[in-house]
């Protein structure tokens, strides 16, 4: 995270990708929210040597950037960001797995190298599934969906205000920390001592704020729950998308579509 | 210290899942039961105020590094155990969805890995038994680095175990505890002072800030009683049901030995779609035989190194990596052309 208010900026692009009207967007956040849970379940559940097996499921990203109109440029240079760290965790694999488990030619190559591989590419798969989710949908969407599918209201209600009070608290938490920085010489005082004084006074001040939050809510009838201007609807539409989808991803999971292609076109035996 | 969905197994990912969420919804009903409402909007902004405070660095003293709040601990002193548990849900989820910290299937594991131990282990038998209920600067400073150190330590070595149990990584478990442990010591100590300055702050500027959780919060050995069951059930539950239908479809390893050994293949040809692909495959492969000539050289070669068996195993298993490594190339420009496709599409639209 380079600056504060790169990344504030960042997640409000994200947060703003929700608003569009694609008709991916227009489907019932209930149903987006169960497909790209079957999905990660089906990426995760392949054994640890999988690799060309989890290639068809970048279907999945590519329609629905496609569909929701999301601009794929932002969602690649996103994951990528966390490819470093797939890469750090999969690189112990080579190390201690060093058995030789495929030979191309003169290439011998191990296990841990394949598995390191596989890692990688579940790092990709899974993060642009929980990305493209919020991009087409839209957290306060996801909420209402996550409540309406039996999370407990008032976790649900928990998570709007989180939600809705991110922006206003980071941008104060950032201005703060901009000041310190502005008035310290060589490094001088950003140290903890500093450091607590600041977050505290942010604190006491995130804690009137919740108080004067609380007596206007209360103003104006507050009974627990937000509701919603158009209470969208589990129909028709919805139940395809989530039976389509969940279908294919069961179908890719216990069939190897690449290797299916591949013997296809080399002749070999599956 | 977020766990991956990558290095997760979908058994130890479902079973962290439905511990968590049980606790949740345990925490949900005891917050609506006992704590005045004013609690809920006053999770809400904690936890956004968590957000901005992760963001602002300090710099170390001594080593010319910075580091930032985890605030699981701060969070719990100030909200007790089950409004901080929430609380430290919801900023984890947050987290997952926009940042990519973790991963959807792994927030299971991180909010009990990050939110459980600090809330119902490290508070209530450390901090608070420490602290006491007139706590002095040092006090505070004391039960905090301590706290801190043993919330981190157990979720680091929870993060071992789901880990190991998950069988993703090739990593041992003693090197990988070897590996997490020393690192979290000290990120633990940092967290626990960063914590007692926070604490100690508001203690002296609102001390009844710091009162209220103390008064309101039920007996702590009941209340993690509960808890523990609750997770218990949950996840004896979900491990049942998982391994149950692990164990009917073969899976994992078994599925790949089965597919080493060809046994499958067998029955493979008589399933319709089998039976026409290969009667379709002698017209359209263009590469005829090209990597029948490699396992058959490598059987050749294969007995002097390791053996029959294995090399049989091996051979097959080169026919089928040729051809899923051109499959898998030919996979990735149909999905790419499909994305293309239909983005043009729905921009003419």
């Amino acid at each position: 995270m380079a600056s504060i208010e790169g990344t504030i900026l960042d997640f409000r692009l994200l947060d703003q990708l929700a608003t569009g009207g694609t008709s991916l967007h227009k489907i019932d956040a209930r149903a987006k929210v169960l497909v790209a849970l079957v999905f990660i379940l089906s990426v995760v559940s392949f054994d640890r040597y999988a690799l060309t097996a989890l290639f068809p499921f970048f279907l999945y990203p590519a329609v629905v950037l496609a569909l929701g109109n999301l601009p794929a440029g932002y969602f690649v240079k996103k994951v990528a960001l966390f490819l470093p760290f797939a890469l750090a965790v999969g690189m112990l694999n080579p190390l201690f797995d060093r058995e030789v488990m495929v030979r191309l030619g003169p290439f011998d190559i191990s296990g841990g190298w394949v598995s390191c591989a596989s890692i990688v590419v579940r790092a990709i798969l899974t993060i642009s599934a929980a990305l493209l989710l919020v991009g087409v949908t839209g957290f306060p969407e996801i909420c209402r969906a996550l409540e309406r599918l039996g999370v407990p209201q008032a976790f649900a209600v928990q998570l709007l205000f989180l939600y809705r009070y991110i922006f206003v608290l980071t941008e104060e938490g950032a201005r703060s920390s901009r000041a310190r920085e502005l008035r310290s010489f060589g490094g001088k005082g950003l140290g903890i001592g500093s450091y607590g004084s600041l977050v505290g006074h942010l604190l006491l001040r995130t804690w009137m704020r919740a108080d004067r939050i609380h007596m206007s809510m209360l103003a104006r009838g507050f009974t627990g729950e937000f509701h919603a201007l158009q209470p969208s609807r589990f129909g028709g539409k919805e139940l395809l998308y989530l039976l389509g989808w969940s279908a294919l991803f069961i179908v890719l999971r216990l069939r190897n579509v690449s290797l299916l292609l591949g013997s296809l076109v080399t002749g070999a035996p599956q | 210290m977020h766990m991956a969905d990558v290095l997760l197994s979908p058994a130890v990912g479902g079973t962290m899942w439905a511990a968590s969420s049980s606790a949740i919804a345990y925490c949900s009903a005891k917050v609506r039961k006992e704590l005045d409402e004013r609690k809920v909007p006053l999770m809400g902004v904690l936890g956004a105020f968590l957000f901005a405070a992760q963001m602002i660095n300090f710099s170390i003293p001594g080593t010319g590094s910075s580091g930032h709040l985890g605030g699981g601990l701060l969070l719990t002193i100030l909200l007790g155990p089950h409004a901080a548990f929430l609380t430290i849900a919801s900023v984890l989820i947050v987290q997952a969805l926009f940042f990519a910290d973790g991963g959807l299937l792994a927030l299971g594991c991180n909010i009990f890995n990050l939110g459980f131990f600090p809330a119902f282990v490290a508070y209530p038998y450390i901090y608070k038994k420490i602290a006491g209920e007139r706590p002095s600067q040092a006090r505070i400073t004391f039960a905090a680095v301590a706290a801190a150190v043993a919330g981190l330590l157990l979720g680091a070595f929870a993060v071992v175990l789901e880990t190991v149990s998950s069988g993703i990584t090739s990593l041992p478990f003693w090197t990988f505890v070897v590996l997490m442990q020393p690192i979290h010591l000290v990120i633990g100590i940092v967290e626990g002072f960063v914590t007692a300055a926070v604490v100690s702050f508001v203690y002296k500027a609102r001390p009844e800030i710091l009162q209220g959780p103390v008064e309101t919060r039920p007996v702590a050995g009941h209340s993690l009683r509960n808890v523990l069951l609750a997770f218990l059930a949950a996840a004896v539950l979900t491990g049942g049901v998982v391994s149950w239908f692990a164990s009917g479809d073969p899976d994992g390893l078994e599925w790949s030995i089965a597919k080493v050994t060809g046994k499958d293949e067998l029955k493979g040809p008589e399933h319709g779609i089998h039976g026409m692909l290969a009667a379709m495959q002698e017209k359209i492969a263009f590469l005829p035989n090209y990597s029948f000539k490699i396992p058959a050289e490598a059987k050749s070669d294969g007995p002097g190194a390791e053996g029959g068996a294995k090399s049989k195993g091996e051979g097959s298993k080169l026919g089928t990596s040729l051809s899923g490594i051109v499959g898998g190339l030919i996979t990735l420009v149909i999905v790419f052309l499909a994305g293309f496709l239909l983005k043009r599409r729905s921009r003419a639209a």
